[in-house]
């Protein structure tokens, strides 16, 4: 976990650096969300438990096989191939709309009980899309169905500029679990160990039928809310001191070191290693072919009669062009 | 052996959900009151007491979400019918059906399968309070990635509607509240498929065609029926669907006529009406001998009762229309 925690904020780094030479899009970077993500994701089985991403996770989630990183690679060059993982892989694409992705996942959930499949569903969001009529529906929804949904808060303390207090007045974003009739816990998001064991307590309730759990994990963005923002115009500069002084992968590695399980050389070679990776994963995105005329597959199953013809104008047929 | 029933367009809407529920156990149909109180309208009738309270869901009042667990029902590979209790609600679900609904094969790159249908009733006529009345085909067929079917008769109903469930891409299946049970017709007993995308001839013609969907197609059929006795040949077509479109039918019909009224109950500006116009100055424009007509609501919120009769197309209006173009020279 705590490799995956070490990857992702290398990774971070170089992914700021090809963002900032104009190789990869906009992108929003992990900093600080690497426990709660990683955790997470070691709490539940790939096998058979969903993740429904917002925008930020990615790089975390190597428990789910490399293709995650593969396709983000694709996703952030704007390949459309960046939002299809394959079927055995339980992780759909970044949501962008915010909190839309929260009434997926109870559906999801939902379905899977009809299907007697056993799994549950974990859905990340952020605490501005705890202020989205989705979030509140979708947990309305799920307390009433009882469906196995993790609901994973990552309170960053900021959606984008607007902070935690203007967003909302209630104490914790944990205690609007009380209005679905669904538990709530409040966890220290920098604390891997404490999301691994909110996470797997979560899923064991949700296993036997004991339905959803909010969990607000509490952290701090310590990047920009995206490469094109720039948090000194809002974020006061002690705020983000203090934060950095509990970064969560430095946390967990003054932990293992204390514990004798990590070291210089560990970091060296993970920190390559995952380079290696990244670097790997980009090389074979940008050699992903595209077809001429990919604009228009996977909108319909089958093209309509006005597609077809589309199709045939953009390739350029004799006939096209009416 | 396989006959015929006169019924309602409503009755055939339930047997159609009957019969695809009993088909297909992934089939689920949610919503508000569908299930014990089977409908306001009665379209779900009976579902709730044969399928059980796990396929036929009464939910929470919130159409985003009905709409957003529709799209992650679908994920888990069910096949939601999801009823949006009237069309003008929809607007609470916009941001499922616009930015979720309509992409989600296109943004998984086929990965996750929208084997979606909204039922909704929707059109005037039948003097409901505001909203419940709203035309927003326009719209809907305005986002990619939607299909959207319209019928206009008791058998299309329950044959597209069947055709509707089976399909792989999400289908909003809107239902004229005027046509519940005022429109009947026989319908084939048994399995009954209408394949989508297919225009319907409703009334053949050689001096001009009407093209219209929904409701409008049986107002339609009025005013050629009478236009007949006036020795006029006014053919009308079904569009039957706005996404798939027909584009042949209407090419042929109009190539046929060379003059066209095309009838709608939504607002003018933006409205399908005008994208059927534009397919035919592209498809026909030299086989035109007059400019073409659209009849439309006006460019007005869907009003009150009072006012709703000068707002929906009317046999009149339609009349006029296709006077004016039949005198064009």
């Amino acid at each position: 976990m705590f490799v995956d925690m070490v990857s992702a904020r290398t990774q971070a780094g170089r992914l700021w650096n090809l963002q900032r030479q104009g190789q990869v899009g906009t992108l929003a970077p992990i900093d600080g969300h690497e426990a709660t993500i990683a955790a997470t994701a070691h709490a539940l089985d790939p096998a058979h438990d969903w993740i429904l991403p917002q925008y930020r996770e990615p790089l975390a989630l190597q428990r789910y096989g490399p293709e995650v990183l593969d396709r983000y690679m694709l996703y952030n060059i704007g390949h459309p191939a960046g939002s299809c993982l394959p079927e055995s892989v339980r992780v759909a694409p970044l949501q962008i709309s915010l909190a839309t992705q929260i009434p997926h996942a109870v559906g999801l959930a939902w379905g899977m009980t009809l299907r007697d499949e056993l799994g549950v569903v974990t859905v990340f969001f952020g605490d501005g899309s705890s202020s989205e009529g989705d979030f509140y529906e979708a947990g309305n929804l799920a307390g009433v169905l009882g469906a196995p949904v993790i609901f994973l808060c990552m309170n960053n303390r900021w959606a984008i500029s607007t902070p935690l207090h203007q967003q909302t007045a209630a104490e914790t974003i944990a205690d609007k679990a009380a209005a679905f009739g669904i538990g709530g816990v409040v966890v220290d998001g920098n604390d891997a160990a404490e999301v691994y064991d909110a996470v797997d307590e979560a899923r064991q309730r949700a296993l036997a039928g004991r339905g959803p759990t909010l969990i607000e994990a509490r952290l701090y963005r310590l990047g920009p809310h995206t490469t094109a923002d720039d948090p000194s115009r809002y974020v006061p500069p002690e705020e983000i001191e203090a934060a950095r002084r509990d970064d969560p992968v430095q946390r967990l590695g003054a932990h293992l070191t204390d514990l004798g399980l990590w070291d210089d050389d560990a970091q060296v070679a993970t920190e390559t290693a995952a380079m290696a990776r990244i670097d790997e994963a980009f090389e074979m995105a940008l050699a992903t072919p595209i077809a001429p005329d990919a604009v228009l597959d996977h909108c319909f199953a089958q093209d309509t009669q006005r597609m077809a013809r589309q199709r045939d104008s953009l390739l350029g047929a004799p006939e096209a062009g009416r | 052996m396989t006959g015929t029933s006169e019924i309602t367009m409503l009755q055939a809407i339930n047997e159609s959900l009957h019969a695809e529920m009993a088909r297909d156990e992934r089939v689920v149909v949610l919503g508000q009151d569908v299930g014990r109180n089977g409908g306001v309208f009665r379209a779900t009738e009976g579902l709730f007491e044969k399928f059980g309270e796990s396929r036929v869901v009464d939910t929470p009042l919130a159409e985003g979400m009905i709409a957003g667990a529709a799209v992650g029902l679908a994920m888990a590979g069910m096949v939601p019918v999801a009823e949006i209790q009237f069309l003008g609600f929809s607007y609470q679900a916009m941001h499922q059906v616009a930015g979720q609904i309509a992409r989600l094969r296109y943004r998984s790159q086929g990965r996750f399968e929208p084997a979606i249908t909204i039922r909704s009733p929707f059109g005037g006529g039948v003097r409901t309070p505001e909203l419940h009345s709203d035309s927003l085909e326009g719209q809907l067929a305005n986002l990619p990635g939607l299909k959207v079917v319209m019928p206009a008769t008791a058998s299309d109903a329950k044959g597209l509607l069947a055709s509707a469930i089976r399909d792989p891409d999400p289908v909003l299946f809107l239902e004229p509240l005027r046509g519940y049970r005022g429109i009947r017709g026989d319908v084939p007993d048994g399995e009954h498929l209408v394949p989508l995308g297919q225009a319907r001839t409703a009334r053949a013609g050689d001096d001009l065609v009407v093209i219209a969907w929904s409701y409008q197609v049986e107002v339609a059929c009025r005013v050629a029926d009478s236009m007949a006795a006036e020795g006029l040949s006014v053919g009308v077509l079904d569009l039957r669907s706005l996404v798939p479109l027909d584009i042949a039918a209407i090419a042929g019909a109009v190539d046929h006529c060379g003059r066209a009224v095309v009838v709608e109950e939504a607002a003018q500006t933006g409205g399908f009406a005008g994208e059927v116009v534009a397919t035919i100055v592209e498809e026909c424009f030299w086989s035109l001998e007059a400019p073409v007509t659209r009849v439309s609501g006006f460019d007005v919120p869907y009003p009150v009762g009072m006012l709703e009769g000068a707002y929906v197309p009317d046999e009149a209006r339609i009349a006029t229309a296709v006077h004016r173009t039949l005198e064009m020279a």
